[in-house]
């Protein structure tokens, strides 16, 4: 069943076309990778999907409901959410609180001006349980800003996770860590997003981790989508191999 | 289930709120043991701390540099100015009841022309439109008394229960009227204090921290900065209304941007990244700038250096410093 599907979605910077003509899916329960050399439009693709830049042309269905001309608030209550590729958290809040922080917006608590936000139970004992599934707990209260870089990664999916997303799309979510701390990353946020029956898509460069986690690989290049298909498959596919290798695609 | 770490703990609010209430009772006692000169002083001092947790809301905790907040603070002097002189009131209740509303509705029409901008454009805005109500407060001479102002005599407080005539008008107005600011000091600070702890309070500090990200948990930005300029101007207005019939007069001086710019330095002075320092910034600034007027006619020059002083020597304010120096020599908590 489809989740997600963009219809002829462009986006042009200048002369580049970041998104051209591209007609993406996403189905729904899927752990799906987005892969591509830099430059290839993977990013813009999840900047466009997620409004945080507006199509040039195109359409973007969620759910059967055309959202491109949706704010970012409206296509996060309706279930997309994401990570960034450069963490992106609040580094002088403790690692409760930036958790704390997606359960409160979620549960369309954040206008509440009269409460003291650590004495709501409900918040605390959800942020507390999302903290536990990326192995963050113990961290709780230390500032964000304190977190090795493996740590902040995982931090920064459970900030979106906790949103309690239909559909996660994270950024890189392994870029700058070493490569144990990637297996360890990947395992942890593969288990979580599969346990809460969460579809996530992932925008990947490790070639290892997209062929053992993935469900489904797309592969960009230049602004079009080249390859789509398994693990498989796209291990087959030569179009795949020759850019991974830098070889032209006419060569 | 729940574990007990996720248990809330009481004990750091409860040592707070007992230390919140030894201050008080200084502060309640204090007139006892000082003069009538100082007790006045001290009344400036916790007006010039209500205004400054106001102006705090919008820089400590949303990250947003006001320029023109002496706009709020003039509108609620003037405010009171109008009704005792164009509607005879005379009550300090009712000068609160009608002047708040009128802080508010400022606050909400400057908010929401200048929340769509941040930074200097922010800052710019801010100082634009508090020159625009200074202007008309200069020009327009026949409403607002032009540069003499306008009087304000010494209103009723507690729904007339305290009257200011005849004998020892002054001396019991001054004391009476301490004990009033002083209460409504201590609900301004139980407000903001209860406003910053919030999940409202958490969402301004996501918001001044790190915007994209604050974005993308779903919270709307302009209507969360606008919430906050407008309870930030109307707390500033609050300590205008407060402090006119203290001062017993009103001019465009209040409205101009070296106003704002005093409130911005109270601020920085107690240190804005900090609850308590913008009171501390209230009061130490309300003495030094009285000291500096008294000892040298240089005294904007003495604040001057004061200023650049504090900016080098203790970027984090008077607070902020006190804060580093306990740390310093407390054992160091390492996550394990």
């Amino acid at each position: 069943m489809i989740l997600l599907q963009t219809v002829d979605l462009r986006k042009q910077f200048g002369e580049t076309k970041a998104c051209d003509n591209v007609n993406f899916t996403v189905n729904k329960g899927e752990f799906l990778s987005l892969v591509g050399s830099n430059g290839a439009g993977k990013t813009s693709l999840v900047n466009l999907i997620s409004a945080h830049l507006k199509p040039d042309s195109g359409q973007i269905l969620f759910e059967g409901t055309d959202i491109s001309t949706m704010s970012v608030y409206e296509r996060i209550k309706a279930g997309i959410a994401r990570s960034f590729q450069i963490v992106n958290l609040f580094d002088a809040m403790t690692v409760f609180d930036n958790v704390a922080l997606s359960v409160f917006s979620r549960e369309g608590k954040t206008a509440h001006i009269t409460a003291i936000a650590d004495h709501d139970q409900d918040v605390r004992n959800e942020t507390h349980e999302v903290l536990g599934q990326f192995g963050l707990r113990a961290m709780s209260g230390v500032l964000a800003g304190g977190l090795a870089q493996g740590e902040r990664k995982l931090l920064d999916v459970a900030v979106a996770y906790a949103l309690r997303p239909k559909l996660l799309f994270l950024d890189e979510p392994t870029s700058g860590v070493s490569t144990r701390d990637k297996a360890q990353i990947m395992d942890t946020v593969s288990s979580v997003v599969r346990a809460g029956a969460v579809t996530a898509v992932v925008i990947e460069h490790d070639m290892d981790v997209v062929f053992r986690y993935s469900d489904r690989i797309v592969m960009m290049h230049e602004g079009r989508l080249l390859a789509d298909g398994t693990p498989d498959q796209i291990r087959a596919n030569k179009d795949v191999a020759n850019i991974l290798l830098g070889v032209p695609l006419t060569a | 289930m729940t574990s007990d770490v996720s248990r809330v703990s009481y004990r750091p609010k409860l040592a707070l709120a007992a230390v919140a209430v030894v201050v008080l009772i200084i502060l309640a006692l204090l007139p006892r043991f000082v003069g009538l000169y100082q007790t006045q002083l001290l009344t400036y001092g916790l007006i010039a701390a209500i205004a400054a947790l106001g102006f705090n809301l919008l820089l400590g905790y949303t990250g947003l540099l006001s320029f023109g907040h002496s706009a709020f603070f003039g509108i609620g002097a003037y405010s009171v100015a109008f009704l005792l002189r164009d509607a005879g009131i005379h009550s300090m209740e009712l000068y609160i009841l009608i002047g708040l509303p009128i802080a508010a509705v400022m606050s909400a029409l400057f908010g929401y022309i200048c929340v769509r901008h941040t930074r200097i454009f922010f800052g710019i805005l801010t100082l634009a439109l508090s020159q625009v109500l200074w202007t008309l407060a200069y020009k327009f001479f026949w409403v607002t008394g032009g540069s003499d102002g306008l009087r304000v005599a010494r209103p009723t407080l507690l729904a007339g229960m305290f009257t200011f005539t005849g004998r020892d008008a002054f001396q019991r107005f001054i004391h009476g009227y301490y004990y009033y600011v002083l209460g409504v000091f201590a609900i301004v600070v139980v407000i903001m204090w209860v406003i910053v702890h919030s999940p409202f309070g958490k969402a301004l500090q996501a918001i001044r921290d790190n915007e994209t990200r604050a974005a993308f948990l779903g919270l709307r930005i302009h209507r969360f900065r606008w919430v906050a300029f407008l309870i930030s101007g109307t707390i500033t207005g609050l300590a205008g209304i407060l402090w006119v019939p203290l001062n017993g007069l009103t001019t465009p001086e209040v409205l101009y941007w070296t106003f704002s710019g005093e409130i911005v330095f109270t601020a920085i002075l107690g240190g804005f990244r900090t609850f308590t320092g913008p009171i501390v910034g209230g009061i130490v600034f309300t003495y030094l700038k009285t000291y500096a007027v008294a000892t040298t006619e240089y005294w904007q020059l003495l604040l001057g250096v004061v200023l650049v002083a504090m900016v080098i020597l203790l970027p984090t304010g008077i607070v902020g410093g006190l804060v580093a120096l306990i740390r310093k020599f407390q054992p160091k908590d390492r996550p394990s």
